[in-house]
């Protein structure tokens, strides 16, 4: 299989081809089978974390030694002298990118992972988390847990529940769950925090049916993956909130019908929004999900930086 | 052939840009930059115009637009017509249309976009929706927004 992967900055799930996430997909299954830690012996690789993002961070630089490579970087970008003196994105990337073989960058502003790939001299780059805009290597974890959970990624029944309004993973996971055929959404969310329009649009373009619901347990006995997410206190009023909480709270109770292959993600961390009960059903899927992002993580980090290895 | 010559004083050689709707000439002023430039520039604001009633005109002397900063004057002014001028003749007429990216001149809408940074330039493609409207994407956030948000 060709590597079309190595070089490319992984930026926007939009970017990515559906054969190419095949790809990545085939890789993370490999790489959970036999770990590879001398894959990407002598590559040294920049975690920049221009803002905190502790879980997101340790899971791409447990990649990276699982890997065998070196890291550099901060984790912070309000401690570091880059911000305290001033100094540009673009010219803070140039520097680096000049140190490294790849840059992992997370930037509280929309567009900055695409900004650092015009100035990092075709070092490649990876977003892990560009604002409210992208995250793409949440994504590959979530498609790889449902691939390795269902068998497949078409002709799935997809609930998705909370802050569909903000919640960026549920947007490129839709986007990229649209790639494949035969897939049916419902999503469930306070009035206020529905699916904004560009994702509905794209599904209607596209042919692909989703419902607006109300209530999980209106759904539970149709669906094959449960994704749920958090409603930020600060998004509803809390009149708005105590009703919120009361009907996309995840209890043992609102599984009673669930299909026997249904998982539930998450992206996490979670707050209130899953009872711990639900933690011991066969269900509960999402520590396992966040222990993919480490293979997911390898693989693309491998896909990007050696050319062949199949 | 000689043009609008009792309007606004005819140049020697450059480009002028005609058929401006009014109270567009300042704004494309100011978003092209073309007031940055040493060149002579004569504005004629209001002058009257059997296409569009009244109409802005812009003449650059020794400039000639390229043919990018010529088709990102179809999102503003979608009829202007932008004609070359050489010894005080017509050498060469050209009709925008629309471009298919437009940069630097437009600012995101989204308050927490890069592109707002220094020494970034601003980057949109059109995307063609249902109905005939356009919606501009920042090439930096993502952010898909309706061409009426982005211009105004
Ligand atoms: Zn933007």
């Amino acid at each position: 299989m060709r590597n079309s992967l190595y070089k490319k900055n992984i930026i926007s799930i939009n970017d990515l081809k559906r054969d190419e996430l095949e790809l990545v997909l085939k890789k993370s299954a490999i790489l959970k089978k036999k770990s590879a830690p001398d894959l990407l012996k002598n590559k040294i690789i920049a975690s920049c974390f221009f803002e905190a993002s502790t879980r997101t961070r340790l899971s791409f630089e447990t990649a990276i030694y699982r890997l065998g490579a070196s890291i550099i970087g901060f984790s912070d970008g309000n401690n570091i002298s880059l911000s305290k003196k001033g100094e540009t994105l673009a010219d803070t990337i140039s520097v680096i990118s000049s140190y490294v073989d790849a840059i992992i960058i997370r930037h509280p502003q929309e567009g900055s992972a695409r900004l650092a790939a015009e100035f990092s001299n075709n070092v490649p780059i990876f977003n892990a988390g560009d604002g409210s805009n992208q995250h793409p290597t949440q994504t590959l974890l979530d498609l790889f847990t449902i691939q390795e959970t269902q068998n497949r990624l078409n002709n799935l029944n997809i609930a998705m529940v909370g802050d569909l309004k903000y919640g960026r993973t549920v947007h490129s996971l839709t986007q990229a769950l649209a790639k494949y055929k035969k897939n049916k959404f419902f999503f469930i969310s306070p009035d206020v925090l529905t699916m904004p329009n560009y994702i509905n649009n794209m599904l209607l373009e596209r042919g692909i049916s989703y419902r607006r619901c109300q209530h999980i347990e209106e759904v539970i006995s149709e669906i094959d993956i449960l994704y749920m997410t958090r409603v930020q206190k600060e998004r509803l009023e809390s009149t708005e909130y105590a009703n919120a909480k009361s009907k996309f709270i995840l209890s043992t109770k609102s599984l009673k019908n669930a299909r026997s292959n249904l998982k539930i993600l998450h992206p996490l961390p979670r707050i209130d929004e899953i009872d711990h009960d639900v933690d011991y059903t066969p269900y509960a899927w999402y520590f396992k999900q966040a222990a993919n992002g480490i293979y997911a993580r390898q693989a693309i980090l491998s896909l990007v930086l050696i050319e062949n290895h199949f | 052939m000689q043009i609008n010559k009792l309007q606004v004083e005819a140049i020697k050689c450059g480009s002028v840009i005609d058929h401006i709707p009014s109270q567009i000439g300042f704004k494309l002023l100011s978003l092209f930059r073309f007031t940055e430039t040493e060149k002579r520039i004569t504005i004629g604001l209001n002058l009257p115009s059997k296409k569009l009633g009244k109409k802005d005109i812009i003449k650059i002397e020794n400039t000639f637009l390229s043919g990018d900063q010529i088709n990102q004057l179809a999102i503003y002014s979608p009829c202007a017509t932008v004609n070359y001028i050489d010894e005080y003749n017509l050498v060469g007429k050209i009709f925008p249309t629309l471009p298919r990216k437009i940069d630097r001149i437009l600012i995101c809408p989204n308050g927490n976009c890069i592109s707002h940074n220094n020494c970034i330039n601003s980057s949109f493609i059109f995307i063609k929706k249902p109905n005939n409207n356009m919606n501009l994407k920042c090439k930096y956030c993502e952010k898909e927004f309706s061409k009426n948000i982005v211009l105004s």
